[in-house]
């Protein structure tokens, strides 16, 4: 664990980078600093690999006083990571990220194994290797850098807003990789950041740090996006927070139906049995169970009665289905992803499948508004009465087949409370 | 063709004689300067404040005449190379400690900083990542010190017969062998081509890391351009005929 302890940072010129700020930052999870620019963040990550020398308070790695520690050491120990990757200009790919084997002692041959082991896991091509960085997309360069960091697998990785110099799609990527690396190697993470998305998309732990380097809120995501510290953090948050914390809501759980959905073949008695009074629309699927898209009952009705005519006719009704829009993988994704589906639906209603894409239910704005009353219900009253599950119990009562989860209040929220990396990953 | 080749006696030399020792009193200044800049660029790294007085000392040498150097120095070096050299190597540091200076500190400070929190040393970081990555600029401070110095051993001929090819200028002038001129003046020219030639290809040896071509050579020039001190010299290759006229006169 990385203890800072009222840390203060005076610079020559007497600004004030980081005020007494205490922070613990736990082992195996992202704790991500995030603020507005000059607030301090760098320098606070700076402290940690001794860039830059505290002028007040001290900070602990796992007990032991940095201040004490040979300062080489203490850096080789730690991965870097910096916007714009910051790669050897004149070294090779390999030769970048085998740098610190190298400086460790490691022979030549080893170092470069690892480098090209290395290269596999964050993602770049074998033959990117005897290139130099000139050569390479920014976001490949990215890349370098966290294989870079990586190569002397340091129990630490520091990363300083390594991924804001890309563009939104590679950046969306990368986050998405440092999520499967973190989620296969645990390693301490230190991610600044000014992008409030970002901390929330990475943070296991979120340090929300406010100009003048005074920590505003130190607080896992979830918690700060329902409860933020003050009308600081709460500007900073944005708009839409509400919104955003449904991705801290699982959708297992989730009530969904399975009554109006047909497969192409299906005849006028089926379809009739199948509709819903409250939906006059009906999901299409084909012979595996994947999702076609929507028809009116009435419109399917008279086409799959035609007799010897069905296929060509089926092949016609597909083609005027409505689109189903992008489904939501229940119990994977989150009541966020739940909800936008249903609002892009033509119909209203959100279609859920299972991992391999097959539909298991559809479900409605309405039922999803339901669940995320109850998950708001369940999270406000958890820290005081851990017990009080009445309203997702209620909630969950009604479910079709996959509630089976959801049995205990508590259970849909508990893996992304904190400090859970593959969940992160999910996400 | 003899009347251009025929060396006259008192010069002590062949034709390939000469620019033997030309090359020799132009290019080992340049590499003692090198030797030099190099220790005194790192300190300058190190200590910030140590480059303003290394600046000022090397430009008020510069500034001193190379006839004035020259005189000075003959009451202990004689009429030797060494007379000659020494304040080329002197006029080399001008160019070369900015230019290494200079081409260190451009180095991004996001690979500086990568650099020191990986563990590098300010020693090591100097040799193994500040340097290589300043060689374009410092490679375009050799190239000026390679050719000026070139041109300036011409002056070595004013304290007696260590001017090499400048004193074949001045034989061709006292003997009014026009030929003679016209070989020197050709011979300084091409070698100062051919030297910078090799220089621009050792550079592209030394950078295989850079994007080469066209674009290269021109970023080359625009460096090389600024990295000339504000002191006219005549350094530049098609000048040095003048600059060879103006050291006899
Ligand atoms: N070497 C320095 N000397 C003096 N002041 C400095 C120095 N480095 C940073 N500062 C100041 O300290 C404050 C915090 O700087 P820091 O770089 O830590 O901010 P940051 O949160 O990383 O900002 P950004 O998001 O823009 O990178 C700023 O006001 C900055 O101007
Ligand atoms: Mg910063």
């Amino acid at each position: 664990m990385i203890r800072i302890e009222s840390v203060t940072k005076r610079y020559a010129d007497g600004t004030v980078a980081v005020d007494d700020l205490t922070l613990d930052i736990p082992d195996g999870s992202i704790t991500v600093l995030v603020g507005p620019s000059g607030c301090g963040k760098t320098t606070t990550l700076r402290m940690i690999n001794r860039m830059i020398e505290p002028s007040g308070g001290r900070i602990l790695l796992d007990g032991q006083d940095l201040a004490q520690q040979p300062v080489t050491a203490l850096r080789r120990s730690m991965g870097y990571v910096i916007q714009n990757a910051g790669l050897f200009q004149h070294r090779t790919i390999v030769d970048n990220i085998a740098t610190v084997p190298r400086m460790l002692g490691w022979d030549r041959g080893r170092a470069r194994e690892r480098a090209r082991e290395l290269m596999d896991r964050v993602g770049l091509d074998a033959t990117l290797a005897k290139r130099y960085p000139y050569q390479l997309s920014g976001g490949q360069q990215q890349r370098v850098g966290v294989a870079r960091a990586l190569a002397a697998d340091p129990p630490v990785l520091l990363m300083d807003e390594p991924f804001s110099a890309v563009d939104p799609i590679v950046r969306k990527g990368l986050q998405a990789e440092l999520l499967r690396i973190q989620s296969e190697l645990g390693k301490t993470i230190v991610f600044v950041t000014h992008d409030i998305d970002e901390a929330i998309k990475l943070g296991n732990m979120i340090a929300v740090m406010r100009t003048g380097g005074h920590l505003a809120q130190y607080a896992p995501p979830d918690e700060l996006l329902s409860a933020p510290a003050d009308a600081f953090v709460e500007d900073f948050l944005g708009t839409d927070r509400g919104i955003r914390r449904l991705s801290f809501f699982t959708s297992a759980g989730l009530d969904v139906t399975a009554t109006p959905i047909v497969t192409a073949d299906a005849d006028a008695a089926q379809i009739a049995e199948r509709t819903l009074p409250e939906l006059p629309y009906l999901l299409v699927t084909d012979a595996d169970g994947k999702p076609l898209g929507w028809a009116k009952a009435e419109d399917l009705a008279p086409r799959t009665d035609a007799g010897d005519g069905a296929s060509t006719e089926d092949g016609a009704s597909t083609a005027d289905l409505l689109p189903h829009g992008r489904p939501f993988v229940l119990g994977q994704d989150s009541l966020r992803d739940a909800l936008d589906c249903a609002v892009l639906s033509p119909t209203g209603w959100a279609v859920a499948v299972d991992g391999t894409g097959k539909v298991v239910g559809v479900t409605s704005q309405e039922t999803i508004a339901t669940a995320i009353r109850g998950a708001h219900a369940g999270r406000a009253t958890k820290p005081a009465e851990p017990d009080a599950d009445a309203p997702d119990a209620a909630d969950t009562s009604a479910a079709g087949p996959a509630q089976a989860p959801a049995t205990d209040g508590p259970a849909p929220d508990a893996p992304d409370g904190d400090a859970d990396a593959p969940v992160k990953a999910a996400r | 063709m003899n009347q251009y080749f025929d060396m006259p006696s008192d010069l002590q030399h062949s034709y390939v004689g000469l620019i033997g020792l030309h090359l020799q009193e132009a290019l080992l200044p340049v590499l003692f300067g090198l030797l030099i800049a190099l220790p005194l660029a790192l300190v300058c790294s190190r200590f910030s404040w140590f480059y303003a007085p290394v600046l000022w000392v090397t430009t008020v040498l510069y500034a001193i005449p190379s006839l004035a150097f020259f005189v000075v120095l003959l009451d202990y070096t004689g009429d030797s190379t060494t007379t000659v050299m020494i304040p080329l190597t002197v006029y080399s540091l001008v160019l070369l400690v900015p230019a290494i200076v200079e081409g260190t500190r451009a180095v991004s400070p996001d690979t500086v900083a990568a650099a020191t929190a990986m563990g590098f040393g300010s020693l090591r970081r100097f040799v193994q990542v500040e340097l290589p990555i300043a060689v374009p600029a410092i490679m375009a401070g050799l190239r000026l010190a390679a050719v000026s110095s070139i041109s300036l051993v011409s002056v070595g001929a004013i304290i007696g017969n260590e001017g090499a090819l400048g004193n074949l200028l001045h034989d061709g002038q006292i003997y009014h062998r026009d030929p003679l001129i016209i070989t020197s003046v050709v011979t300084t020219a091409v070698l100062a081509i051919v030297v910078d030639g090799l220089l621009v290809l050792a550079q592209v040896l030394l950078t295989p890391w850079q994007p080469h071509g066209r674009r290269a050579a021109r970023r080359a020039a625009r460096a090389a351009a600024v990295d000339e001190p504000a002191a006219p010299r005549d350094a530049v290759t098609d000048a040095v005929p003048a600059a060879l006229e103006d050291a006899v006169r």
